[in-house]
């Protein structure tokens, strides 16, 4: 940057040019608590994550092992598992994934390469762009009405796949835009001056060369749709699922609803569990968020 | 049309339109995506005013809908939400403006290359477990300190919502400060001023407007977000501005209502999505403003 190579304490004292600062009676007392400041505002944000994590561990020390993550709820706490959570939000990420990735891909390749500026097209973009801005909670009144009730899904887990779907699904055309954004334009005249056509070029040319952005931005989308707890509890996840979901419509919990449910029970032993599912959950999102940095590298060097 | 333009058209494959076609289809599910949220809550709202004049909606200070005594009185759901949101803003708007000056005018390239990704660590948590960090954790030593706490609280929910909006606003200042021209820093330090007095009197007033937008935004996200306030700051619809006490938000009380087994078509059903007709509206207008905001930003940059 260039405000880094400023000769901002530079010394040239023999020519008798102040020093900066030096005009206005600097106290470095001050500036140093200024710089202290806003090193602290770095910090104290990053330690209560600190904090966090360290709680979530101490408290779910003694739950969280093999048993939790294979057990079936149950009104003990001692004796409540995962699995039927861990299932369902499995199933729900396949599920939003094949929803929201090909409408949101598509709908990128349609605004960043087919789409004419128009009315049409602005408005596309004006109305994306609000949707990002939606709280999560009223795409949770959105399913109940739509999928839940009106297309007779009921609690379903197709019900809460598409609910998530069109909640991330801004997320992804917005990180799918930016992914084609990045493909240079003389590579789209090499194709085309080949005699290609748009069809051809999108799949033989732009997509393989933008994939792990779009990839990643599928990924950091899907991150965000597993810890997403307020639109399945508003279409009405269910809290006691003992079986593992095994068809679009079975009914399904998933780990943030099983964690939203152990924390408010009233019984204590109960907030071990709900420890031991923050720390599934963060693993689960902290993998997502691993797998988008490997492949950012790995297929990062190929495009 | 003249000759050769209908010449080009007509040797458009069949493939290439259809193509074209899909595509667009795709683009327009987010633009149904929206329509279908605003149908759905007018609907509902609709007959729920019908049942309850808009003025008792706005008029009442009590909020009842679910006991005997029915009162249907906005405004304890209202200030539930804007007293968290004030913490939240009183915790993360000084936090995230230094955590950015930090970022910006302080750290090394190679410092900010390793923060900014650790500061987004912070966005990726979710929301359930800083509710249940926020119960479980935050609460408990804030008791030790703040006499009178309640289990539930605004305060603790509050305080853990600022450290959610943190890397909203630490990362749209940061933008807005990374883009003030050079040349303002240089001329503020050729006449004199020290580094501090550059960024406080000079580099923070010119990207006065992009921290205002990042502001608004994570303002927005707090009067939206929902598990941190179900799980951590009770469900009492009260009329306060006492921290310390269990009152409830809009969105908690969408949750709430949510969880019981409220059937459909009573009034009790519509009093969610006239919460939520208020909660859309309400972001809404923050999300636009803070658009606006930055777009004369980002005009200004572009000019």
């Amino acid at each position: 940057m260039s405000q880094e190579s400023l000769p901002v304490t530079a010394p040239p004292r023999a020519s008798g040019i102040p020093r900066a600062g030096e005009l206005e009676g600097v106290r470095p007392a001050r500036h140093a608590l200024f710089l202290a400041l806003c090193v602290l505002a770095l910090i104290v944000p990053l330690a209560v994550l600190g904090l966090l994590l360290a709680s979530a561990l101490h408290v779910s020390a003694p739950r969280l092992g093999w048993e939790f993550l294979t057990g079936y709820p149950s009104r003990h706490a001692t004796s409540a598992g995962i699995l039927p959570a861990l299932a369902g939000s499995a199933a729900l990420l396949t599920l939003t994934a094949g929803l929201a990735v090909p409408l949101g891909v598509g709908a990128a390749i349609y605004l960043e390469e087919y789409a004419r500026p128009n009315r049409l097209t602005s408005l596309i973009e004006v109305n994306i762009s609000n949707l990002a801005g939606v709280p999560s909670i009223l795409y949770g009144l959105l399913g109940l009405e739509v999928f839940v009730r009106a297309l007779g899904l009921g609690r379903s887990l197709i019900s809460g796949a598409a609910t998530l779907a069109l909640l991330v699904l801004p997320m992804v055309i917005m990180t799918s835009r930016e992914a084609l954004r990045t493909v240079p334009s003389s590579l789209r005249e090499a194709c085309y001056a080949l005699g290609a056509d748009r069809w051809t070029t999108l799949r033989c040319v732009i997509l393989p060369s933008c994939l792990p952005g779009i990839l990643t931005g599928v990924i950091l989308s899907l991150a965000r749709a597993v810890g997403e707890t307020a639109p399945l509890v508003t279409i009405g996840a269910l809290t006691y699922v003992a079986v593992l979901p095994d068809s679009l419509g079975s009914a399904f919990t998933a780990i943030p609803i099983q964690i939203f449910n152990w924390v408010s029970r009233p019984q204590a032993e109960f907030r071990a569990n709900a420890a031991a599912g923050v720390v599934v959950l963060l693993a689960l999102t902290g993998a997502l968020n691993g797998l988008c940095i490997w492949l950012r590298v790995r297929l990062g060097r190929r495009a | 049309m003249s000759g050769g333009h209908a010449d080009l058209f007509a040797k458009r494959p069949l493939s290439e339109r259809v193509a074209s076609g899909l595509l667009l289809a795709t683009a327009l599910v987010s633009v149904l995506t929206t329509v279908g949220i605003v149908v759905v809550l007018l609907k509902q709202s609709l007959s729920f005013f019908r049942a309850v004049p808009l003025a008792a909606f706005l008029g009442d200070t009590q909020w009842t809908p679910l006991f005997a005594d029915k009162h249907f009185g906005i405004w304890p759901l209202l200030s539930g939400t804007l007293l968290t949101t004030a913490i939240a803003v009183a915790v993360g708007l000084p936090l995230g403006v230094l955590a950015a000056i930090c970022l910006a005018e302080f750290a090394s390239p190679r410092a900010r290359r390793v923060l900014k990704p650790v500061v987004e660590v912070l966005a990726g948590v979710p929301t359930v477990v800083y509710g249940t960090f926020a119960l479980t954790v935050v609460t408990p030593l804030l008791q030790r300190v703040v006499p009178g706490l309640s289990g539930f609280n605004a305060l603790g929910a509050g305080i853990v919502m600022g450290i959610m909006i943190f890397p909203i606003i630490a990362s749209i200042s940061e933008d807005a400060l990374s883009s003030v021209p050079p040349t303002l820093r240089e001329a503020a330090l050729a006449l004199g001023g020290s580094r501090v007095t550059t960024i406080v009197k000079v580099v923070v007033p010119s990207a006065f407007s992009g921290i205002t937008a990042a502001v608004i935004l994570a303002v927005s996200r707090a009067v939206g977000e929902t598990m941190i306030v179900a799980v951590a700051a009770g469900q009492q619809p009260r009329l306060t501005l006492d921290p310390r006490v269990p009152i409830e938000t809009m969105t908690a009380y969408i949750v709430q209502v949510s969880l019981g087994d409220t059937p459909s078509g009573t009034l009790e059903y519509q009093t969610i999505f006239a919460v939520g007709l208020s909660l859309f509206l309400l972001t809404l207008a923050l999300n636009v403003i803070s658009q606006r905001v930055r777009g004369v930003v980002t005009g200004a940059a572009r000019r």
